[in-house]
């Protein structure tokens, strides 16, 4: 069990892994995730369940290359098997009949985005998505997000693909244009800065606002305090109470903070990862 | 062998403090045969056994130590493990001076007599000598029994059932078995090498253990007796949430629960980043706030990881400390500072989201409360600030309700505990439950002592 049944790397630095999980794929909902291990001396590291398949026994990972943790995940092949392998963790998405909804995808939040839109859709939603990525190259996944949108717009940083300019814009746009008010819900997951500036378009509009944060972790259970947000004032564990909140009561400048308290470390982890794996 | 010295204990030999202060092996040494021998030469071999009433598992002290004089040091061992699965850990961590200790007659004029160094002694010889002997099995009955988490209750109720024949699986949330043994309690009062033979001892016993398996979110409850087919169900997941305290600027980087700074250090090894890959922060002024075992663990083991000044800042005198008083003393051998009568009012940022002050405010002690302490309140118009870069907050717990949450028909206490009787039957069918989800956070050995309630009542239950 949780060995990988395949891995392909989708666009530059972001990979694909298919495991073979059946325990957790017969329970994972949209929403949730895994922690995994690379090896004895890894960290646990929080990923997304981006698909699965209940019928095959297997969950999909999407996995972007940022330090020494994702690196190592990076370098296990098909046949290798996790040090461990937990889930699914945090609750589930809300899947409700909200009229249409508005989906906006940065970078490797296309991974958590797919599945909730899908759940979504099948529950009779007009689903719009905006999937942006800094240029044409690092856009993935875009035949599996038009497969789930009725209306699919894509951004990029530098106008490689689609429409030059962040997503904020078309989601301005959108929602500017809704007169009936008939956009019920926005989900906003990607980078935090991402999520943090749709938060802040949203909000004049007073349309619910859903992003899924992604704290730093350990446990994944709610035993130690290390994911705590503040949202609306009160201290939250993203693990379990989470990792989706109302974006308009995320206090986003602690949580900003909080995501670089390991920076000086995890250089210093990063290089002398580097080293290693270069001599070895 | 010179004369029995019946006022005093034998020393046990333990590590420098300025050496120790920065390495995280063991602090106390252990025994020679000689000095145990000499120790247990001072037992008096009562009638009464008060040391035996003593023990929450009523470990037959006096003939261990006996044989502890004989010689019979693996004798000595297994005679322990008669009603204790795992004394090289309580050896090490029980509270004996409340416990067996408080009780020994010798204590009522000189110096008890040192059980759990003893007791530490002969669970060390029989392994590091390879004497462990598994021992009889009953023939398999056919039944099976599932344990949920791998602390020490759970172990328990493990051992106890596999040797009466029950197919027993323990399902374990984390990548290391152990529970606080391996995730809390740190390195230098408790080596991992030592909860992981003690594991290893139950595995060759035929005990299955399944890692990364959270109960109540992986498997249910109900969906391990409906379908999959245990007859009975053991709950030992420990208490396991957090408190802040919920004043201004705990999101800061640099402020811990005590249970992400142990966690990181023991379970995830941080303390040898960056060869393991989990970073923790290093602070070079450090505030420890509270005052019992998990804030001293906390103290030494942000000394160990180079802290210069390190404070206990507590809100009561040191009278009312409520850790051991060896756990108070060996930290004062390294150097940690106890600021009492002080209690934090808010942290603050040094603009890049690090903490790097804290507010306090000055108590005294007035009128005594509920427990009988003497609460402390505010002096008006005195407080102080402390320039500090790591906060460890270790004021506490509750009850985590993952599992809980997820398992209908199980009463819970006001405060989210499980209710269940002496014998841990909760109020869910073919559900046991006994450790700190139960009574809240205790000890080692009271977790043992519900774990072996519980096993002679689930196989009551089961045989019956
Ligand atoms: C609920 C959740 C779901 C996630 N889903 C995905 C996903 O599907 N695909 C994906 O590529 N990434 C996902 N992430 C982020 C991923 O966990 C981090 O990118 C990864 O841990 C980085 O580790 P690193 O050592 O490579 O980078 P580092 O160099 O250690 O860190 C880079 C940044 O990653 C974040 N990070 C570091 N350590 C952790 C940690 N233990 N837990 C969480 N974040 C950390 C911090 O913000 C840090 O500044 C998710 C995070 C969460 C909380
Ligand atoms: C830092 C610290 C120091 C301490 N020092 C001492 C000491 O010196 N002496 C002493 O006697 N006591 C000490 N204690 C207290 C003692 O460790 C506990 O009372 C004892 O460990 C409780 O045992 P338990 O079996 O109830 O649970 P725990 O030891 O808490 O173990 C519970 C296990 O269950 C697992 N689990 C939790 N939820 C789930 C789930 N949903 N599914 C599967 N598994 C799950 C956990 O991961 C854990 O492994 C200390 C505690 C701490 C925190
Ligand atoms: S188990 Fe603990 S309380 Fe009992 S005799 Fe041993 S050290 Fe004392
Ligand atoms: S009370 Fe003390 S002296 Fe008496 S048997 Fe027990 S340990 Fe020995
Ligand atoms: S990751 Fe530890 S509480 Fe959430």
């Amino acid at each position: 069990m949780s060995r990988i049944v395949n891995k392909t790397e989708l666009v530059p630095n972001i990979h694909e892994m298919l495991v073979e999980a059946p325990q957790i794929a017969a329970k994972a909902l949209p929403g949730q995730f895994v922690v995994v291990m690379a090896d004895e001396t890894g960290e646990r590291v929080p990923l997304t369940i981006a698909d699965f398949d209940r019928d095959q026994g297997t969950i999909t990972l999407i996995l972007m290359v940022v330090g020494t943790s994702s690196r190592k995940l990076a370098r296990l092949r098909a046949g290798d098997a996790f040090h461990a392998l937990l889930g699914p963790l945090g609750h589930p998405s809300e899947i409700e009949d909200y009229g249409s909804i508005i989906m906006v995808a940065g970078g490797v939040g296309t991974a958590p985005i797919y599945p909730i839109a899908r759940a979504l859709r099948d529950k009779g939603n007009r689903v719009i998505t905006i999937q942006g990525a800094r240029n044409r190259d690092l856009l993935f996944w875009r035949d599996r997000m038009a497969a789930v949108s009725d209306e699919h717009i894509i951004t990029t940083d530098d106008g490689s693909a689609g429409r030059k300019g962040l997503v904020t814009e078309p989601l301005r746009e959108r929602l500017a244009a809704d007169n009936g008010k008939t956009i019920g819900c926005v989900y906003a997951i990607g980078p935090t800065i991402m999520m943090k500036c749709c938060s802040d378009t949203t909000r004049p509009f007073d349309v619910r606002t859903i992003v899924s944060l992604n704290t730093i972790m350990v446990d994944g259970t709610g035993m130690c305090g290390g994911c705590r947000v503040e949202i609306g004032g009160e201290t939250r564990f993203t693990c379990v109470d989470g990792p989706e909140f109302d974006g308009h009561l995320v206090n986003w400048s602690t949580m900003m903070a909080r995501q670089r308290i390991y920076h000086t470390s995890e250089q210093c982890s990063l290089t002398r990862y580097l080293d290693e794996v270069s001599t070895s | 062998m010179s004369a029995v010295n019946r006022q005093q204990r034998t020393p046990m030999p333990e590590q420098d403090p300025a050496t120790r202060a920065r390495n995280f092996e063991e602090v106390p040494l252990g025994y020679t045969p000689e000095q145990a021998q000499q120790e247990a030469a001072r037992c008096l071999n009562c009638k009464k056994r008060e040391c035996v009433a003593g023990c929450p598992v009523e470990v037959d002290i006096p003939a261990f130590v006996h044989l502890i004089a004989e010689s019979e040091f693996a004798a000595a061992a297994r005679k322990i493990k008669e009603t204790n699965a795992l004394p090289a850990v309580c050896g090490r961590v029980c509270p004996q001076e409340s416990q067996c200790e408080s009780k020994c007659v010798l204590g009522k004029k000189w110096e008890p007599l040192a059980i759990g160094r003893l007791e530490r002694f002969a669970a060390d010889y029989e392994r590091m000598n390879n004497l462990v002997e598994l021992p009889e099995k009953q023939p398999p009955n056919g039944k099976k029994v599932a344990i949920i988490g791998a602390g020490p209750s759970g172990l328990t109720v493990a051992g106890d059932l596999i040797l009466l024949g029950y197919g027993v699986t323990i399902f374990e949330a984390f990548h290391r078995p152990g529970g606080v043994l391996m995730y809390g309690i740190p390195e230098f009062r408790l080596p991992k090498a030592i909860v992981e033979s003690e594991v290893d001892y139950l595995r060759q016993l035929g005990v299955r253990i399944e890692l990364n398996q959270v109960i109540g979110r992986s498997i249910t409850i109900d969906e391990l007796t409906e379908d999959l087919g245990f007859d009975a169900v053991f709950v030992g997941v420990g208490a396991g949430l957090p408190y802040f305290l919920g004043i201004e600027g705990e999101q800061l980087g640099g402020v811990y629960a005590a249970n992400e700074y142990l966690t990181r250090t023991n379970l995830m090894r941080a303390y040898r980043f960056p060869e393991y890959d989990t970073p923790i922060v290093k602070g070079r002024t450090v505030c420890v706030l509270g005052g019992g075992n998990v804030a001293m663990d906390a103290a030494r083991t942000a000394r160990r990881l180079g802290a210069e000044h390190v404070y206990i800042v507590y809100r009561r005198s040191k009278a009312e400390l409520p850790a051991r008083a060896e756990e108070v003393h060996h930290a004062e051998e390294e150097g940690i500072i106890f600021k009492l009568l002080a209690a934090p009012l808010a942290f603050e940022g040094n603009g890049d989201g690090m903490v790097q002050r804290m507010r306090c405010q000055e108590m005294e002690l007035g009128e005594p409360d509920d427990s009988g302490r003497r609460r402390p309140v505010p002096k008006a118009g005195c407080e102080f600030t402390i320039e500090t870069d790591l906060v460890i907050v270790a004021i506490g717990g509750g009850a985590n309700p993952l599992l809980t949450k997820s398992t209908p028909g199980m009463e819970l206490n006001r405060r989210g505990y499980i209710v269940a009787d002496d014998a841990g039957k909760t109020s869910k069918p073919r559900v046991w439950a006994g450790g700190d989800i139960v009574t809240g956070s205790a000890t080692v050995i009271e977790a043992m002592g519900a774990g072996r309630r519980a096993a002679r009542a689930i196989h009551e239950c089961l045989s019956g």
